[in-house]
């Protein structure tokens, strides 16, 4: 591990990169680059490759062609979870159900050995209280509502003192309010610690909301990359279906 | 199954290259060892004794008969230390222990647990797999202990309460003294010991390797307690053949 004492954000450059599972092309050659201490979303719809492309970004899984380079460096994808402070908020939170809260906040730093038990106590208080949610040290995970699991999980990715955070679909399955709260922690966040935050999201309200840009992926391919406001004046058929996709009401 | 077994032995093999970090895992390993031990002591207890019983109930009357019942503690003693309690305690963990842990592992998996330690730099095979490897070796063939001297005893009490076979207590362990030598407990121990690392190793490859929600998890499971008792009954007839030299 890097032994910056900082979150400061390190930039991300993806080359080409294609990926297939049992002859089924995912990843479609996908090039992109996140800028240092941006919020980059990467929006698409079901099925676009969006949670595979996040695999290869953490270093679980490896493409069959191209590269991955954090700031300008090219990384193995098996590399990336050693080399660099990333952290990743999955989608369901992916809390270890049978330790407490506080000790999956923790576990980075337990795990490791890098503080005294004292220490990692009052650690875990702290990224807590970051994400409000102060007094559920001792609870189960079993016990906390959706929003507050993945808040958990994003005080569980502070710990590791990141230079770049991945989030895997921060809003799905949460209600408006909590979705908001969420959003408004990712910002929160970047504002603070200056982190790299890659965003994966069908959540059109979260990425317009967050980003400073967004790229839009279909098929396994990045079809336009560009600020919020560029985006919502992109003239391509399948952004704009996308982006304007709404229920309409059948009158009989 | 056996398409599995490179993948198994290879991580056996990783688990043995982390057995220095065991001691760091002291607390899970306790943890694993006190669970494997509350769950399945009362089982063991049950089911060693009546074991032991039916071995003299079975064996017994024909030796009555034979006029060879003066023996029984020993064929009793023998068999049970040698044979029966490792492998019956064996298939016992395999249902009540290999399948918990390969339905946690495989929980884990499913709900992208794994992953999330993964991206946190801590290998599963040292933060999963060591302390359970560790505490399944070491709580097995203590509970084949305990389950020898139930089993003994078991034995004893059928062939003293039987009227068809009636043996003193004191009849039945002087024979089975005579008879069975340390080195027969041993034996069975050391059978219970490589029993455990099948049982370890299936199971917590079995978790590792679930796909596919709920439904995948009940098929690991049970893939986890099948796979563990044919391999241990393969494995019973080899160390058996080697043990016998």
């Amino acid at each position: 591990m890097n032994a910056a004492n900082n979150h400061s954000g390190v930039s991300l450059q993806v080359r080409g990169l294609r990926k297939s599972f049992d002859g089924q092309e995912v990843l479609k050659g996908i090039d992109f680059e996140v800028r240092a201490g941006e919020i980059f979303v990467i929006m698409g719809p079901s099925g676009s490759g969006k949670s595979v492309l996040l695999k290869h970004l953490i270093g679980l899984e490896i493409p069959d062609a191209g590269e991955i380079r954090i700031d300008g460096e090219p990384v193995q994808s098996e590399e990336i979870a050693a080399k660099y402070r990333t952290a990743m908020v999955f989608q369901s939170g992916a809390l270890l159900n049978s330790l407490t809260v506080g000790e999956n906040v923790g576990l980075y730093l337990a795990e490791h050995r890098l503080k005294s038990p004292e220490e990692i106590r009052k650690t875990v208080s702290e990224k807590l209280a970051d994400v409000g949610l102060a007094d559920t040290a001792d609870k189960m995970p079993a016990e906390l509502s959706g929003g507050m699991k993945k808040r958990v999980a994003i005080a569980r990715a502070l710990v590791i003192e990141p230079q770049l955070i991945l989030y895997d679909e921060p809003t799905s399955e949460l209600d408006p309010i909590s979705s908001v709260v969420v959003g408004a922690e990712i910002s929160k966040l970047q504002e603070r610690t200056h982190v790299t935050s890659l965003v994966v999201s069908h959540d059109r309200d979260l990425a317009f909301g967050i980003a400073d840009r967004i790229a839009v992926i279909a098929e396994g391919r990045i079809l336009k990359i560009g600020t919020p406001d560029e985006i919502k004046n992109f003239n391509d058929p399948l952004v704009q279906k996308f982006l304007n996709a709404e229920f309409k009401h059948h009158t009989k | 199954m056996f398409e599995n077994i490179g993948e198994m032995v290879l991580l056996f093999w990783r688990t043995l290259l982390a057995l220095p970090l065991a001691w760091r895992q002291r607390q899970k390993i306790f943890d694993q060892f006190f669970e494997i031990g509350n769950a399945s002591l009362l089982m063991v207890c049950i089911l060693s004794f009546f074991i032991g019983g039916v071995l003299s109930l079975q064996i017994g009357p024909f030796m009555a008969d034979k006029g060879l019942v003066g023996y029984l503690g020993g064929i009793v003693g023998y068999a049970h230390a040698r044979e029966l309690a490792p492998i019956m305690m064996a298939i016992l963990i395999a249902g009540r222990i290999g399948s918990a842990m390969a339905a946690e592992i495989g929980s884990m998996r499913v709900y992208q647990e794994i992953d999330a330690l993964r991206t946190m730099n801590i290998n599963p095979i040292h933060y999963l797999v060591l302390p359970r490897l560790v505490a399944i070796a070491l709580a097995l063939p203590m509970l084949v202990v305990f389950s020898i001297l139930v089993g003994w005893f078991g034995g004893a009490v059928v062939a003293a309460v039987n009227s068809h076979i009636g043996v003193s207590y004191q009849g039945f362990f002087a024979d089975l003294r005579n008879v069975v030598e340390i080195k027969d407990v041993v034996n069975g121990v050391f059978k219970s010991f490589c029993f455990a690392i099948i049982i370890g190793i299936v199971s917590c490859h079995q978790g590792l390797v679930t796909i596919g929600g709920p439904r995948g998890i009940g098929r690991s499971v049970t893939k986890a307690v099948v796979n563990s008792i044919v391999l241990i009954v393969i494995f019973d007839y080899i160390l058996t053949r080697i043990l016998l030299k």
